[in-house]
């Protein structure tokens, strides 16, 4: 790696110019060390502060090692709640979002049509929206039709957001495709839909799998949108920013550990999957023959 | 044959229609009812009606100019900030992170995992009047002895960059690690200094990187008003702030829709000359990808 990036040079350098090399390769690293660790202060902060015994109502202040908020995460009053309803929306949107979002990317990458590019575009704009417009605008039409918000809305909001999140992963995943296998199935006499379930299918699932993941993340996650058309329904986002006035209790850090573990472990699960497929469609003819 | 053929072609509108419908219903149709409420006059109690109440929207300037001019400063700031911090992490991860890479990878994201508030509340507690951070500025007097760091330009800003900082490394590490390497031994072999390799070499290679990691990151931090409650005060409020506040709080609806537009043309406004000073194939290549 280094090797290749820096190569012999003639032997005639000046001594200086080389510890001058030496240094800033260094310092180099030295800085993008210093910048990882401002990425993962916080989170170091957050897990250490699960494990506080605060005395106040803020958990912003060491003063005690206790198991006790690990012990009975859901002892504080509604955060079981929006958990639970969290939880909900985070599976359902995801599924479905998975599912629109999975047979957009197919028709994108597999098909010429008319109005491709412009699909393109149209699915590419809410992510480059930001979130409090998309918010304030689906209350917007909720409030117009009269229509009251609550889980159904949330829903319908996490839906919309993750479609052009699954769309991007899934078809990123479809552009390296190899359709020779699939034209090799039909040559084997299966048909199109046997075609799709036996080949198709099981080869994009990684890809699927990750934007599944992606969206799920995204949803459990989300505050701003959720904040506008949530009505009476409290997410945990939404409870931690009720909290953040009144009281924050080392119990929310316990819970977004829990969060963070499991994703933690769901993304090396994927990753791992991901590249086990890889191995396996890399086991071709013309890759055993070169 | 006919029959096959026309299913063939209307197979992919097929695919496409549900999420299609989706979008439509849920994102472009609501920017219509958007529209409407931004020029309806009237308020909460008397209700509101359509008059097409155009100087909502220079009323909106008017009043929140400040607000809208903080917004791009503090998404500015981040988005540099981001862009000092990201290159040379996503630099080295590229070329020296040989087979750590994807673990190094994978701590870049890892703020992602952990829900956004508790990420920006985790950052009241680092910059605590109590906490080391302010402690260690107050030993080498950085700042007055009476001095804060949190409620102040200083952490909302840090909170923003924070934030958004992996949406600038990743799209930045794409490009960095697609570059062939053999450009930079021609470059080498051509007597090229470090320096100059880098900037007439890397440098604009990366740049597809640079364009969406940029877009990337400032989209959201002016739109953004989670930061600017938890770690400023009012002073430090940005557009997001209001739009949020006028909308949950006061319910003053035809104001906090037509500053919903305002913000969004202003977004498109410079992601239009951002792509002009770019160069649109670099954005377009970013997209693509």
């Amino acid at each position: 790696m280094e090797a290749a990036t820096v190569p012999a040079r003639p032997e005639s350098r000046p001594r200086a110019a080389r510890l001058g090399r030496w240094l800033l390769d260094r310092s180099l690293n030295v800085y993008a060390g210093l910048a990882l660790v401002y990425l993962m202060v916080p989170i170091a902060i957050i897990l250490l502060f699960s494990f506080n015994n605060p005395r106040g109502r803020f958990n912003f202040i060491w003063s005690g090692f206790s198991l006790d908020a690990w012990k009975h995460p859901f002892a504080v009053e509604g955060l079981a709640d929006a958990m639970k309803s969290s939880l909900e929306i985070a599976a359902l949107s995801t599924i479905g979002a998975t599912l629109l979002g999975t047979l957009m990317a197919l028709a994108l990458v597999r098909y010429e049509f008319r109005g491709r590019g412009a699909t393109n575009l149209f699915i590419f704009i809410p992510l480059a929206t930001p979130e409090v417009v998309l918010g304030a605008s689906l209350l917007s039409m909720f409030l117009s039709f009269g229509f009251a918000t609550g889980f159904t809305t949330i829903l319908i909001a996490h839906i919309m957001f993750n479609v052009s999140f699954v769309v991007v992963t899934v078809r990123s995943r479809l552009i390296g495709f190899d359709r020779s296998l699939e034209e090799a199935a039909q040559d084997l006499g299966a048909n199109s839909f046997q075609t799709f379930v036996r080949i198709t299918l099981p080869l994009i699932m990684p890809g699927v799998l990750a934007a599944a993941l992606l969206a799920f993340a995204l949803s459990i996650d989300d505050f701003v949108i959720t904040n506008f058309n949530a009505g009476s329904t409290v997410t945990f986002p939404l409870f931690i920013w009720g909290a953040a006035r009144v009281a924050i209790p080392p119990q929310i850090n316990v819970i977004a550990a829990m969060i963070f573990l499991v994703t933690l472990v769901a993304m090396l699960l994927t990753v791992w999957q991901q590249r086990r497929a890889e191995r396996m469609a890399a086991v071709r003819p013309e890759t055993l023959e070169a | 044959m006919t029959l096959l053929q026309r299913r063939k072609r209307l197979l992919p509108y097929l695919l496409l229609g549900p999420g299609f419908l989706w979008l439509l219903l849920f994102f472009a149709v609501p920017m219509y009812y958007m529209a409407k409420v931004s020029l309806q006059s009237g308020t909460i109690d008397t209700g509101f009606r359509f008059t097409w109440e155009l100087s909502n929207y220079s009323n909106a300037i008017s009043t929140y100019s400040e607000q809208f001019v903080r917004s791009f400063e503090y998404a500015g700031l981040a988005t540099l900030l981001s862009l000092l911090i990201g290159y040379p992490l996503a630099y080295t991860i590229a070329f020296r992170g040989g087979r750590w890479r994807n673990a190094l990878l994978l701590a870049v994201v890892l703020p992602f995992f952990v829900t956004y508030l508790i990420r920006t509340l985790s950052w009241q507690t680092i910059l605590d009047d109590g906490g080391w951070v302010v402690g260690t500025l107050k030993f080498f007097h950085l700042i007055p002895q009476d001095g804060r760091v949190l409620a102040t330009t200083g952490a909302v800003v840090a909170g923003i960059t924070y934030n958004f900082l992996p949406f600038m490394i990743l799209p930045l590490y794409a490009s960095l690690e697609r570059i062939d390497h053999r450009l930079l031994e021609a470059a080498y072999d051509l007597y090229g200094r470090r320096r100059h390799v880098f900037l007439r070499v890397t440098l604009p290679l990366s740049m597809p990187g640079v364009v969406a990691g940029v877009l990337l990151t400032f989209i959201p931090a002016a739109g953004d008003f989670v930061n600017a409650q938890l770690l400023g005060t009012p002073r430090q409020f940005m557009i997001g702030n209001v739009i949020q506040s006028r909308y949950l709080a006061v319910a003053d609806y035809p104001t906090a829709a037509s500053l919903s537009f305002l913000l969004m043309a202003l977004i498109l406004v410079m992601v239009l000359a951002w792509a002009k000073f770019a160069g649109t194939e670099s954005l377009m290549g970013a997209e693509a990808r």
